[in-house]
């Protein structure tokens, strides 16, 4: 019905076996914004994404991406489709016999047909752009720091210059300097690139610093959606205990005062 | 071309127009559309004609761009500077304001790694030679280190028996003894019918067919059946050993175990060992006794020698020794599989290719190494006298 949703979740049942992940979820994410999804470890953040970009199947449920269902899509229209999003997964998950430069080729290879020079300085671009060191291009993911591997994996997603992002905790395992480095890195290329965020993460300094809206994963479902004034107000106790915690504090959350 | 462009435009909404660059008389340059990734190589082509610079000043107007992304930035990027090497002047004009951002971003970024230093072929051959050479000693060396430090690990173990894992290896031998029956099995099988086939046809001519017997018998029993035993478990052990320890290794697993006080040596190599050491001589004789079914049933068809008689001419053709002969030497063979499918685990680093390196390299080092330890077998047995 919005006509500027990028993204539409309607009523999602998923699981594995017997055990139920999520049961009637619903979620919209609108175009240009940066939605953060948080909720505690095991409540299928990672799932959720999976079954948004059709790496798993849903048992019933209503998903749609840039207007299409993404579930009852022949696999030329799903090829295209994935041409318009990135992924950066958990673990960065680079293809570990290919240097970082042919990392970030594998999607230019497979998607369009552009000579090598240009492959090779769009992958340069990339590697500048998410503030790797020109010679990283030549090394292979085992050779990276943990840190490196995230951003070579932020490269190759935005090989193609997607108009949806999916990061899953992208900050996760980054020193706090590097963490907000890597905000400002999403940040400046938001505006730069324009694109849609949907970013699974923990950190509190991400959701207050970049997040246009939050969505908090909580009884298998998205129990609250909306900027990090709302989710201050808000009073389920596991929103209660995220936002107004120790760790929240020191994020400089809660102001004296509010 | 034509598809091209219009392949990446047809999915926007408000149907944005692919990218055009027109030239204009005094070096006024429009561009519109959309300037993304996959009109790049198109638009690669194109911009080309501007190089053959007939003005001193260029006017980049870019007002008409409707989508702009990183490829395109760099385009415009790339031609302004090369024309700008060239001592010829460009000014960017109507540049939006995001558009303005991208374009400093793609500048900022473009830095061409270092080149490589590039070497003199020949000299490149000798010194790449002169590396695998020394790399085979170091490695050899480091090999016979692993060896002595299993030998210690066991020594320590055998000394406090508490210490063996008997469970693991329990489990181990059923993995590769007792599930590898059915190939040595049916291996061992078919070679005895081949032996027995070809034996027949060739001592038919001199009228000596029972001999078949006597060359089945010592062929299987002194060599056959405990190599195919050993060229199988190389094939199906040693590269699962491999790929079993080197995917912990990538896992950072062996270093976890290292810091939680348990020793890899211990818990991963010894179990593996010892299982193979056991199931080998047990591997062996199973192959002897189905490959010399195998020559008996040819023998029967072949040339009408009764299993009575064939087990009557076996004991007068061959000893006891024969049979041991092979026997003794599967627990060698064992230790050899075992140590190089461990030892190249060990050796994995870091990728998931390296554990596919390293498992194909354990699977032919340790057939390898069979196969000399077979030869060296067979001159000493021969010094022997047996
Ligand atoms: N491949 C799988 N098989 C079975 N269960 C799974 C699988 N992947 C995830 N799960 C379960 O789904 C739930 C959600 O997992 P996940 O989305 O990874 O959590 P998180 O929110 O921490 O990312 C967890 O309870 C997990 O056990
Ligand atoms: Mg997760």
């Amino acid at each position: 019905m919005t006509g500027d949703a990028v993204i539409k979740v309607e009523d999602l049942h998923t699981g594995f076996g017997d055990h139920l992940v999520h049961d009637g979820l619903n979620l919209e994410v609108r175009k240009g914004e940066v939605l953060g999804v948080v909720g505690g470890s095991g409540t299928g953040k990672s799932v959720l994404l999976h079954c948004i970009i059709g790496l798993k199947k849903p048992w019933s449920g209503c998903i749609e991406v840039l207007g299409q269902r993404v579930l009852d899509l022949e696999p030329p229209e799903r090829s295209a489709l994935e041409a318009r999003w990135g992924v950066l997964f958990q673990d960065g998950a680079l293809f570990s016999s290919l240097t970082v430069a042919q990392n970030i080729q594998v999607p230019l290879k497979e998607h369009l047909n552009l000579n090598q020079r240009l492959m090779d300085e769009i992958a340069m671009i990339k590697i500048g752009l998410v503030g790797l060191p020109p010679e990283a291009g030549r090394l292979y993911p085992a050779e990276l720091s943990g840190g490196m591997r995230k951003r070579a994996g932020l490269a190759r997603a935005l090989a193609l210059d997607p108009e949806i992002l999916f990061l899953d905790e992208p900050t996760s395992g980054l020193d706090p300097i590097g963490a907000a480095r890597f905000d400002a890195l999403i940040e400046r290329l938001r505006k730069t690139l324009d694109f849609t965020v949907f970013m699974v993460t923990h950190d509190l300094d991400s959701l207050n610093a970049i997040c246009d809206r939050i969505a908090v994963l909580a009884d298998k479902r998205v129990v609250v959606i909306g900027d990090m004034k709302q989710m201050l107000n808000e009073r389920h106790p596991w929103v209660l205990e995220y936002f107004h915690g120790p760790r929240a504090r020191s994020a400089g959350l809660l102001k004296p005062g509010r | 071309m034509a598809d091209e462009s219009t392949s990446t435009t047809t999915v926007n909404q408000s149907q944005p127009k692919p990218a055009w660059i027109k030239l204009n008389t005094g070096g006024m340059i429009e561009l519109g559309g959309c300037w993304t990734i996959g009109a790049a190589e198109r638009l690669d082509k194109e911009l080309t004609v501007i190089h053959d610079g007939t003005s001193t000043k260029y006017i980049f107007n870019l007002s008409g761009l409707e989508r702009l992304d990183t490829a395109g930035a760099w385009l415009i990027y790339r031609t302004r500077k090369s024309l700008e090497s060239g001592d010829t002047e460009v000014v960017l004009e109507g540049v939006k304001p995001e558009y303005g951002i991208l374009l400093d971003e793609v500048a900022a970024n473009d830095q061409t790694p270092p080149p490589l230093p590039h070497a003199n072929q020949l000299l490149e051959w000798v010194a790449h030679t002169g590396e695998m050479t020394l790399d085979a000693l170091a490695r050899a060396r480091d090999f016979l280190g692993f060896f002595g430090l299993v030998l210690l690990t066991l020594s320590r173990s055998v000394s406090h028996p508490a210490r063996l894992r008997i469970v693991p290896m329990i489990h181990h031998m059923e993995k590769v003894g007792l599930n590898a029956l059915p190939i040595v099995g049916l291996i061992s099988f078919l070679i005895g019918v081949v032996i027995a086939y070809q034996g027949a046809s060739q001592m038919k001519q001199f009228g000596a067919e029972v001999f078949v017997v006597n060359l089945i018998a010592v062929s299987i029993l002194r060599e056959i059946g405990i190599l195919l035993a050993a060229i199988v478990i190389a094939g199906r052990s040693a590269s699962a050993f491999t790929a079993q320890i080197g995917a912990m290794k990538v896992n950072e697993e062996i270093d976890a175990m290292r810091t939680l006080g348990l020793d890899p040596i211990e818990v991963l190599v010894l179990p593996r060992l010892l299982a193979l050491v056991l199931a080998m001589p047990l591997l062996a004789f199973f192959a002897d006794m189905i490959g010399l079914l195998g020559g008996g049933l040819m023998t029967w068809i072949v040339l009408d020698i009764r299993p009575d008689q064939f087990i009557e001419r076996l004991s007068d053709a061959v000893s006891l020794w024969s049979f041991w002969i092979g026997i003794i030497k599967a627990p060698f063979f064992a230790v050899i599989i075992a140590l190089v499918g461990c030892y190249e685990g060990f050796q994995v680093g870091g990728s998931a290719e390296s554990v596919g390196h390293m498992t194909s390299r354990s699977v032919v080092e340790s057939i390898f190494l069979v196969i000399v330890a077979d030869a060296i077998f067979s001159i000493f047995f021969q010094l022997a006298g047996v």
